[in-house]
């Protein structure tokens, strides 16, 4: 059961900001008007997530459920290109759409002509223009009873990366949506929600960012719903580089069907709370999908990635690494689950996740969880916690390097070793320069 | 310049080395050759000083110091450098800030300043020829997805950039095709000085036709069971070990 504690503290404001909020989007279709009931019904029963939930049972969000979060007002007045460029990367041929305080914001953005066959709009717009292809599918996959996150998201939504893929269509750079919270936002809430249609045989590539300019305690809460159908391919890199006191809840969504191939990449180095949910689901057989997480906490950061992997089809194949530093007093969750239902034979499901503890006070709880119902399968998990690899360790030492040097490139090793599967190099650099930054400003510290 | 005097070593409950002695001057190159499990990279290891690897008897002394009484890290700075039989990969690390930041921490431990970047640059470019390699090698991560041979190829570029007093090369020649072979113990024959020594661990003879050392030893269960001149290790290679660890089993 959930705390309802602190669900019900905050519904009051809820409600008065899901009244302005459905007003000032008033002019939507009956359906997104229901969708949105669904959502506040459902967060108002049940309200958020509690220790008590097994699902969160790692994650303290006192912090989050106690405070009274309000609707973000969304002036993009302040924001700068400038200001966004550290969290824009040069990638050729990429078109960012920047959404400031959840709303998206056209001055900040750089669209230019797309294929035919591509549509990529604000969710706000696509709402108008695509209505009948946004409902089927809007809160088809995340829905309202999966969390009280999902369901005030559902409740609110609004706006967010809208992008159809048709079929055999490819869109051969990617797409950049990136959520700013922009300073002075403290007690802000937003709730982008994302929807991603990648129909048969079409390739597509997005990526997710939500960063903040200044050092706001503010709420993301972000949803993205992701279809890749027979055949298709798509890359979906999640990058959270958020205020360091913000909380970022973000549940992605990716249904992949038959032959189908797909990438998850989420790394995560900001916020105070953190907690990504990723859901796989394979629809059918013969799909190829792989999950790949860096994340880094340090003071009192807390990250959790929760991942579920549905196989529900034969001859599936996935690759799932998360990888880990914390630092400090921080703490992570990893929590891996596979699920083989017994019609999946064939399956072969890798599973490998790593922490890396810098401070006795940092703390990692990790739970896989294999649920397998077919007998023809080759799973497999291995986890590992701890300080860094002995043989590496030595090795350095042979060359010399000892001490917090050694410590600082081993840890960097540590990281890289999962940012080089990254699709684009200029994102890699970039984040790889995150990474040692971190750790020069520890050895410095 | 290291005199090994009676080491003794185990990892775990394993004895491995039971009683070595040898000692290696200035300049001279010793090959220890043996049977595969005989102990030859144990020894290598001891010398580095891996912690997997206990002293249970015996010294070591390097230019008058007790050798084992030194943190690995130490001993690189006073010039001891292994290279790998099995050289550990170091992903997203270049191979350039890799090698740049093991000179500066040796030349810091001599009391020298860091090395100037772009004389860094220089010295690597002209490092690199004694391997045949071109500068791509240097952006590269440390090792990460190259082949057996350029792991290989990549130990004696790091010996050459660090300039090591004492040299020990594990099984160097293993995995290597011939070209490789030939582009590796070149490198290590420009690297001869009169102030530097060399020990080679190599299971073949076939290195040492490269390579021509000063001395052979055999090395057996953990002991060094025959000594000789470079043509012991031709005697060796017509004849196996066998003859040698029979002789020394029924003694
Ligand atoms: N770290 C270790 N732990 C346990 N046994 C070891 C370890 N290292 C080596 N050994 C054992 O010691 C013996 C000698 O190994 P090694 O020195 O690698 O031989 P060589 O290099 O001559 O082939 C072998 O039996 C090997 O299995
Ligand atoms: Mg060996």
């Amino acid at each position: 059961m959930a705390d309802r504690s602190g669900g019900v503290g905050v519904s009051g404001a809820i409600l008065q900001d899901y009244v302005a909020t459905s007003r000032d989007a008033g002019a939507g279709a009956p359906w997104l008007g229901a969708l949105r009931q669904a959502g506040l019904d459902r967060f108002q029963a049940a309200g958020f997530p509690s220790t008590r939930d097994e699902d969160w049972r790692f994650l303290n969000l006192a912090p989050i459920t106690g405070t009274s979060f309000r609707v973000a007002d969304t002036d993009a007045a302040g924001v700068t290109r400038a200001a966004l460029a550290p969290f824009l990367y040069p990638i050729p041929g990429v078109i960012t759409l920047v959404f400031v305080n959840g709303r998206f914001a056209p001055a900040l953005s750089d669209r230019h002509a797309l294929p035919r066959g591509i549509t990529l709009q604000p969710l706000a717009a696509a709402l108008a223009a695509e209505g009948e292809l946004v409902r089927r599918h809007l809160g088809q996959y995340a829905t309202p009873v999966q969390s009280g996150f999902t369901a005030l998201n559902t409740a609110f939504v609004a706006d967010g990366l809208f992008l159809r893929v048709s079929r055999d269509t490819v869109l051969d750079a990617p797409v950049h949506a990136v959520f700013v919270t922009h300073s002075g936002a403290d007690g802000v809430a937003t709730h982008p929600r994302n929807l991603i249609l990648v129909e048969r045989g079409a390739r597509a590539a997005v990526i997710e960012s939500y960063v903040s300019l200044g050092q706001s305690a503010y709420l993301t809460n972000a949803v993205t719903e992701a279809v890749v159908e027979d055949g298709a391919y798509l890359e979906h890199t999640k990058i959270q580089r958020e205020s360091e006191r913000a909380f970022h809840v973000g549940t992605t969504h990716i249904r992949q069907g038959r032959d189908s191939r797909g990438l998850s990449f989420s790394v995560s180095f900001g916020a105070a709370i953190c907690r990504n949910n990723l859901d796989v689901v394979l629809d059918g057989p013969g799909i190829e999908a792989q999950m790949l997480g860096l994340y880094m906490g340090r003071d009192r950061q807390e990250v959790d990635n929760h991942t579920s992997l549905l196989h529900a089809h034969p001859n599936c194949g996935t690759r799932e690494v998360y990888k880990g530093i914390l630092d400090d007093r921080s703490h992570g969750v990893f929590n891996g689950k596979i699920y083989v239902t017994p019609e999946a034979q064939k399956t072969d499901a890798k599973q490998t996740n790593r922490a890396l503890l810098l401070s006795d006070a940092a703390r990692i709880d990790t739970k896989p969880q294999l649920e397998i119902f077919a007998d023809d399968v080759k799973c497999t998990h291995g986890a590992t916690v701890g300080a860094l690899d002995q043989a590496s360790a030595f090795y350095l030492k042979s060359r010399g390097i000892g001490g917090a040097l050694a410590r600082k490139i081993l840890t960097y090793a540590f990281a890289a070793e999962v940012l080089e599967e990254i699709p684009y190099e200029p994102v890699r650099a970039a984040l790889e320069a995150v990474v040692m930054s971190r750790l020069e400003a520890r050895t410095e510290g | 310049m290291l005199e090994i005097v009676n080491l003794h070593a185990r990892a775990g409950d394993k004895q491995i080395l039971n009683g070595i002695t040898l000692t290696v001057n200035p300049g001279e190159v010793h090959a220890i050759m043996g049977p595969n499990g005989s102990g030859k990279s144990t020894l290598a290891q001891v010398l580095a000083g891996h912690p997997a690897y206990e002293v249970t008897g015996g010294e070591v002394r390097y230019e008058g110091q007790d050798l084992l009484d030194m943190d690995p890290e130490l001993r690189a700075q006073a010039g001891v450098f292994l290279a790998f039989q099995y050289p550990v990969e170091i992903p997203g690390v270049s191979n350039a800030y890799f090698l740049r930041a093991a000179l500066n921490e040796i030349r810091k431990a001599r009391g020298e300043e860091e090395i100037d970047p772009v004389d860094f640059m220089d010295l690597v470019e002209e490092k690199l020829k004694l391997v045949e390699w071109g500068p791509e090698i240097m952006s590269r991560a440390v090792n990460h997805g190259f082949s057996g041979g350029e792991k290989k190829r990549n130990e004696i570029l790091q010996m050459a950039v660090l300039e090591p007093k004492l040299a020990i090369l594990d099984e160097t020649d293993s995995g290597l095709d011939i070209d490789a072979l030939r582009i590796v113990a070149n490198g290590v024959n420009k690297l001869r000085r009169p102030d530097r020594s060399t020990i080679v661990v190599t299971h073949y003879q076939r290195l040492l036709n490269y390579i021509v050392p000063d001395f052979v030893h055999v090395l057996a269960g953990g002991r060094i069971i025959k000594s000789g001149g470079k043509e012991l290790a031709l005697e060796l290679e017509a004849k196996g070990y066998e003859w040698l660890t029979e002789a020394v089993g029924s003694a």
